[in-house]
């Protein structure tokens, strides 16, 4: 019998190490969970509730955000101007900063007494405490990953097949929308999932913002710091297996959207 | 007719300058140069990509220069034909129809003429990530002759076919100017420039060398770098020192045609025009030298024969001759040219 090589061994330990650290604590609470909790905590509306308004805010956000930044990732991509690594660098600051203090960045940014917050105010928004105010502090931690997803895929996009476009006579919304967005949704899309389920799971940022209305992670960690581990965790479980399915469904879209083999 | 007036443009290092050129209607122009030469920058800027720094660009004598790209009428086709890859080829063929409002029978219609014309009426459904170079370039064509085009701008669209498929493919330039539409075709291949064009322009490091007939431009070249481009191997700086007499290289001197003037300039005679011996020749050649083997280059028909007669001089010899003299490197030989043969160029651009 062939022997293993010495550097398939040591690599497979070490992977090995990396992937039992991190199944290892999911695993052991979904068998640390008995079934009749996950049954009994299932049923609660509270958590129903609360599990719904999460997922929704984060579907709902990634899309209205998605508008706006879609359009940016593009320029971002596509032309040269003064500042454009600083603008990069910026888009990127919400990955590196602490949650909570984003959260508080967002809170001095819509509550009542500021510009947005009035406005706000008199169209009957109230950013704060709201589902709103959720939204914007899920998209101000989870848009980093649409962008730069969005930007690696219009990059990845020749700007000779957008030349040509032009010289066939389409104009910039013709060529984008036919040629330049179409060419980038896969990594787009990639980028979308990645926004969904990095707002979904965010806690630091909506704390500060939202307590109420509740959303999972706020439950989680409040039935965790009032009853404890025992009660925290069957909550905690029903949304990992829930967040976990609804990614696996949006993968499985994204792998079935064509692949476009795009040659310079 | 398609005019560049006094083309200037900056590109970081690189400068295009004073880039002058009178395309005719109808003709088939070939921009010749070597790669980094600035050729596709000037197809680009025809076709409305690239602004100029200065200068006009007229077709028809209607200035150009700062039209919209969309609006010039000036089709053109890149290296890697730059097919829309999310696109079937009946997609990519109806694209240009898309803006206009015309009735999609027509469109079909009108898909299914250039199809035919172009030969890929049997790949309209298929994905250009399956087509091959060839086939490519034949959807690329067709598509840009849905705009009707005035001229057509070809960058280098026979370097990614293979042998074949470059001659049905020149074919089908020929067959499309012969309808009257102006070709600019770019190139670094002067076998493609000669076969294709009725006019030339030499352009090198982002200046126009020489614009002449395929003739004009290989028989008379006018700089070092226009004789290598075409292959003649014996080039020289020349100085005439006397009517009939010229030092090559500042080191050997040949008899040439009567010269009125003391110039300097080039020479350059063709390597067919060389003859080599074991002896001295007793013939009406007047410029013979002794020199070295230093190279031999065997080629399919030929064989290259490099002598070192203090300058390097290249003969053209059948395989029988190279046998019958027993040649090798470092074999003493006579080489010689007639006079008549050589041809001094006085105007110096290199």
């Amino acid at each position: 019998m062939k022997k293993p090589e010495t550097f398939n061994l040591l690599f497979i330990a070490l992977g090995g190490v990396i992937l039992l650290f991190l199944f290892a604590p999911l695993v052991g609470m979904i068998f640390k969970t008995p079934l009749n909790d996950l049954f009994s905590t299932a049923k609660e509306q509270e958590v129903q509730k609360s599990i719904i308004l999460t997922l929704l805010v984060s579907f709902c956000t990634t899309l209205i955000f998605a508008i706006a930044a879609i359009p940016l990732s593009y320029l971002l991509a596509r032309k040269k101007f003064t500042g454009k690594k600083l603008i990069m660098g910026l888009i990127s600051l919400p990955i590196v900063i602490p949650h909570s203090a984003a959260g508080i960045a967002i809170l001095g940014f819509i509550s009542r007494d500021t510009i947005i917050g009035k406005i706000g105010a008199s169209l009957g928004l109230n950013f704060v405490g709201s589902s709103f105010g959720i939204g914007l502090a899920m998209a101000f931690v989870s848009l980093p990953f649409l962008i730069n997803a969005a930007v690696d895929g219009f990059l990845s996009v020749p700007v000779r097949l957008e030349k040509a476009a032009f010289n066939l006579g389409a104009n910039s919304f013709k060529t984008f929308f036919s040629i330049s967005l179409p060419l980038a949704w896969r990594s787009i899309l990639s980028g979308l999932i990645l926004m969904f389920a990095r707002g979904m799971s965010e806690f630091g940022a909506v704390v500060i913002v939202a307590y109420h209305p509740m959303i999972t992670p706020v439950m989680i960690y409040e039935r965790f710091s009032a009853f404890g581990l025992k009660y925290a965790r069957p909550v905690a479980v029903i949304f990992i297996l829930i967040s976990l399915l609804v990614f696996i469904v949006f993968r499985v879209f994204s792998n079935k959207s064509k692949i476009i083999k795009i040659r310079p | 007719m398609l005019e560049l007036k006094n083309i200037n443009l900056s590109l970081g290092e690189f400068k295009l300058t004073r880039i002058n050129l009178k395309i005719l209607s109808g003709e088939y122009f070939a921009l010749l140069g070597m790669s980094g030469a600035g050729k596709s920058l000037i197809l680009e800027m025809i076709a409305g990509m690239i602004k100029p720094d200065s200068g006009h660009v007229f077709l028809n004598e209607e200035e150009i220069t700062n039209k919209k790209i969309q609006n010039r009428n000036v089709g053109i086709i890149f290296q890697e034909a730059a097919l829309f890859p999310n696109k079937t080829v009946k997609e990519n063929l109806a694209f240009p129809f898309n803006k206009k409002k015309i009735a999609k029978k027509k469109i079909e219609q009108r898909v299914l003429e250039i199809a035919q014309l172009t030969d890929v009426n049997n790949l309209l459904d298929r994905m250009p990530e399956t087509l091959s170079g060839g086939e490519k370039q034949r959807v690329a064509i067709g598509r840009i002759l849905a705009l009707n085009p005035q001229v057509i701008l070809l960058d280098e669209p026979l370097s990614s076919l293979d042998a074949g498929k470059k001659n049905d493919f020149t074919a089908l330039l020929r067959k499309i100017n012969r309808q009257g539409i102006t070709m600019v075709h770019v190139t670094h291949d002067y076998h493609e420039a000669v076969s294709l064009a009725n006019r030339i322009a030499v352009i090198h490091n982002g200046q126009i060398e020489q614009t002449g007939t395929p003739k004009e431009i290989f028989h008379r070249p006018n700089s070092k770098f226009i004789a290598d481009l075409s292959g003649i191997k014996n080039f020289y700086t020349a100085e005439i020192v006397d009517e009939n007499t010229a030092l090559l290289e500042n080191v050997v001197k040949i008899t040439l045609p009567k010269m009125e003037d003391k110039e300097r300039g080039f020479v350059s005679f063709k390597m067919h025009d060389v003859v080599i011996s074991l002896n001295k020749m007793q013939s009406s050649i007047c410029n013979q030298f002794e020199g070295k083997v230093i190279d031999i280059v065997k080629l399919t028909q030929n064989i290259e024969i490099v002598v070192d007669a203090n300058i390097k001089i290249m003969a053209s010899i059948t395989y029988q001759s190279f046998e019958n003299m027993n040649l090798e490197i470092g074999k003493t030989v006579w080489i010689g040219f007639k006079a008549t043969a050589v041809q001094f160029i006085s105007k110096t651009v290199d």
